[in-house]
């Protein structure tokens, strides 16, 4: 584990080195150790970012509380995740608790326009796309980019696909996209570069519910293919 | 009691101080892009801190009144007039039921804060008042303001009696904040940072350029972020990172080489190599980049930034105390 500054008023856990070589047991570690400085509520922390293999801590150094008034604020506040962490096992720490939420998805391809991209790069039929896409089990590694927008690992290697040269201007809420090894969700009507294979009827991002997003890191997720008719008439 | 907007100029936004505690689910801190502005002007007109006021961008705005309040507004070099009368930055103004305020385009720097007393009373979204001009929500409608716009306003703590009392027969008040705090449009703009997470994944000529070379500020900037375009910053290695966090003050260089100075309403994490971090009480200075600006970087320790920031926090509370003895 190490820590570093971003600028003055953040700092960067890094809780583990590696994602990829063993994604599963990075996301477990960084959501204990998450797990752990909530818990801990050290004063002058005013919010946690977990990503990937990090936890962004952000602060306010006129009231983090050193008891050494020469002590950098930083330093103080470095030390003190140090001993939570070092005093918790979290690095071993067992499957977290995580629900798995079920997402129906459209691949009509009236709702995903760059179906046939991914199965020429993949070189797979359209169909065998659909059907290895919908049978993934994935989780979301981070919230962000924009509100709400799931990061999901777990996508069958071979559906990898680069994310396209020019991004869109305008993508559609809901619209199910793969971006390199990853695959995700647009909570809303937004610029996006992924490839766009589907469509969920589902609102992934809602200003007036608490939490506002419907996925948060940890959760599981599996897609359930759905008619272009129940798209339609799908009401949540 | 409302406020009318109207004119409500090139860009213009209901801001507080920001919507802290949802990076988790992907939400922007946003908030007034010189949150330090926003306290000055807010504490001048007797609101609390985080009360919503107006961000303006290049002026322009015309404002009337339904009833008598204090005005007070800090910023870029804009000359803003009550009815006849000059209201310089960082001074309390009296503006009576009916009155005009007026902001012009500015000769220097880019945007202004403006606090009403009683604030601006649009509700909570995601405990806070900001607009959140990306996402469409929070402020007035999740938008920009438009002409003919009305902003219900909050009660003020100052009673019109005594505003009236304390004003005496002036419409300016003669107290005023520190000059750094109101007037932040620099002609020579360094802005100090602190060495990025990334610092290392640079190239010894980018780190030079960076702290040694002038960049200038591209049209296509925003509340996001400040596009800068100067000597290409190459990094040791190409290999992708994972995607992080970042923060208001972020130097991001993207593969082309040309950084980018996050702003308020930056995106909570990004994959982009973080080369530096520009210091939080310089973050004012940056609110104020336009076009065309040309900046220079210059590199300070961590203690020295977090010193400076603990100075000027002690500093506020005084000014607030001072403001308080001045009005009882």
């Amino acid at each position: 584990m190490r820590i570093e500054p971003l600028g003055d008023s953040a700092l960067i856990i890094r809780v583990v080195d590696d994602f990829a070589r063993d994604p599963e047991a990075s996301l477990n570690a960084v959501l204990a150790a998450l797990g752990y400085l909530k818990a801990a509520a050290i004063p002058g922390v005013t919010e946690l970012a977990p990503a990937y293999t990090t936890i962004g801590v952000f602060y306010d150094p006129a009231r983090i509380e050193s008891a050494d008034s020469d002590q950098a604020p930083f330093d103080f506040l470095s030390a003190k995740i140090q001993s939570i962490l070092n005093a918790s096992s979290f690095e071993n720490e067992a499957e977290i608790e995580a629900p798995l939420i079920e997402i129906p998805v459209c691949y009509d391809r009236g709702l995903a326009p760059d179906l046939g991209d991914v199965a020429r790069v993949t070189d797979l039929a359209e169909a065998e796309v659909i059907r290895r896409h919908a049978s993934g089990a994935y989780r979301v590694s981070c919230v962000g980019f924009i509100a709400g927008f799931p990061f999901l690992s777990g996508l069958p290697p071979e559906l990898a696909t680069p994310r396209r040269a020019a991004p869109r201007k305008e993508v559609p809420a809901g619209s199910v996209g793969i971006g390199g090894g990853q695959t995700g969700i647009y909570p809303r009507t937004s610029p996006g570069g992924w490839n766009l294979i589907g469509r969920t009827p589902l609102r992934l991002f809602d200003v007036h519910c608490d939490p506002p997003t419907m996925l948060q890191a940890g959760d599981r997720v599996r897609f359930r293919e759905i008619s272009r008719k129940e798209f339609d008439s799908f009401s949540p | 009691m409302n406020a009318f907007i109207q004119s409500a100029g090139f860009l213009t936004s209901v801001q507080d101080l920001g919507r802290a505690g949802f990076r988790q689910s992907g939400v922007s801190i946003g908030g007034a892009l010189d949150a330090h502005a926003m306290r000055v002007a807010n504490a001048l007109v007797g609101n609390e801190d985080n009360a919503a006021g107006l961000e303006a961008t290049l002026g322009k705005l015309r404002l009337r009144f339904e009833d008598q309040r204090v005005v007070a507004w800090c910023g870029g070099a804009f000359t803003v007039r009550i009815g006849a009368a000059d209201l310089p930055p960082g001074h309390a103004g009296l503006i009576t039921k009916g009155e005009e305020l007026i902001m012009t385009a500015p000769n220097a720097g880019s945007r202004a804060w403006l606090a009403i007393s009683g604030g601006i009373d649009v509700p909570l979204v995601l405990g806070s008042r900001s607009t959140d001009l990306r996402g469409n929500f929070g402020g007035h409608e999740g938008r920009t303001l438009r002409d003919g716009d009305t902003l219900q306003l909050g009660d003020p703590a100052i009673s019109p009696a005594r505003m009236a009392e304390m004003f005496g027969d002036r419409k300016i008040a003669e107290w005023t904040a520190s000059s750094a705090w109101v007037t932040t449009a620099q002609r020579d703009r360094f802005l100090r940072i602190l060495r990025g997470p990334d610092w290392t994944r640079f190239t010894p000529a980018a780190q030079t350029a960076l702290v040694g070379e002038p960049f200038t500020v591209t049209l296509d900037s925003d509340r996001m972020g400040a596009r800068l375009d100067g000597s290409n910053l190459e990094r040791v290695n190409a290999s992708d990172l994972l995607s992080e966090a970042v923060a208001p003050g972020t130097l991001q260089v993207p593969p082309n080489g040309k950084p980018i100075l996050l702003l308020g309403d930056c995106q909570t994490i990004g994959g982009y190599p973080k080369i530096g971090h520009v210091i939080t009480v310089d973050l004012p200075i940056a609110a104020q980049l336009w076009a065309g600006d040309l900046v220079r970087f210059h590199e300070v320790s961590l203690a020295e930034a977090q010193q400076l920031l603990r100075e000027r926090e002690d500093d506020f509370a005084r000014f607030r105390v001072g403001l308080s003895l001045q009005r009882s």
